[in-house]
């Protein structure tokens, strides 16, 4: 196997290290949230930004070791954004569901009833 | 309708598919390409039943100019949300519902409008409207809600307009 001259593993090395930080971050805040909502935006960090440093560390890394252009690592950021709003939009559907047939008071009532605003 | 428009009913689809094929297997032999042009071609054809409307996406350039921008947003985005979440003991973001009127009316368009607000860490889309009038947004952190839905729409939704409509 070749050498890797040092900045490409010290890039690598940074990305990798700043995605793991990010999905830590992540992690501690869908752990720590109060709220149903607020724990709906900390994942976010997770796929996004904390896996386009792993894919672009993949990336980064391939193409030097084969020296050519590895692109088709693209393809994670691709779906996961295009996958990934279909399970964040049921589940706040059903989270505003269940809060107005539980009564609570900071639920906003459904955009329907509103309809001349 | 001509032999080649049914035949290749969602060009963009066929080409995207194909394209994906070829990424995923990374080789262009004979193989995968008759795998690939086989794959473009059947599956069109077998989800006709699931597109509501042909996809139409205008202004090319637009479309580029919009991907970066919801790149850039969503690093920001990052920063302030992470940044935010470590400091949570200390001071808490404004966090509120944000009911956002909307003047974009086309399916593709307002799924677009979803993905951008779910990709955008400190946005959550939670409920559109039956009419597709109003859309409920759980924010991270907002101050001033008028200068929120305005930045907002003309961020989003009107380059969004300008592609789909």
């Amino acid at each position: 196997m070749n050498q890797l001259p040092l900045w490409v593993e010290a890039a690598v090395a940074a990305l990798l290290v700043l995605s793991g930080l990010f999905v830590v971050i992540s992690a501690f805040g869908f752990l720590r949230l109060p709220d149903f909502f607020l724990r709906m935006h900390p994942p976010a960090l997770a796929y996004t930004f904390g896996s386009w440093c792993v894919t672009l560390a993949s990336i980064l890394y391939f193409s030097m070791i084969e020296s050519q252009l590895v692109l088709h690592p693209w393809l994670i950021i691709i779906t996961l954004s295009i996958t990934v709003p279909v399970t964040t939009l049921l589940l706040a559907r059903v989270a505003l569901f269940r809060r107005r047939a539980a009564g609570a008071a900071d639920t906003p009532p459904p955009l329907t009833l509103r309809r001349d605003s | 309708m001509t032999f080649l428009g049914k035949l290749v009913p969602a060009p963009l689809l066929s080409a995207a598919l194909f394209a994906l094929w070829l990424a995923l297997a990374r080789s262009t032999s004979v193989g995968q390409v008759v795998l690939g042009l086989g794959l473009a071609l059947a599956v069109p054809l077998l989800t006709s039943a699931l597109r509501l409307t042909n996809v139409r996406v205008r202004r090319p350039l637009v479309v580029v100019r919009f991907i970066l921008r919801v790149g850039y947003d969503v690093l920001l985005s990052n920063f302030e949300v992470a940044w935010d979440v470590v400091r949570w003991r200390w001071r808490r973001p404004r966090s509120k519902f944000v009911i956002v009127p909307l003047d974009l009316r086309d399916p593709l368009g307002l799924a677009a409008l979803s993905m951008v607000t779910t990709v955008v860490p400190g946005t959550v889309w939670s409920e559109l409207a039956l009419d597709r009038r109003a859309l409920l947004l759980h924010v991270w952190n907002v101050g001033d809600e008028g200068a929120f839905v305005a930045r907002f729409k003309a961020r989003y939704e009107e380059p969004l307009r300008e592609i789909f409509e």
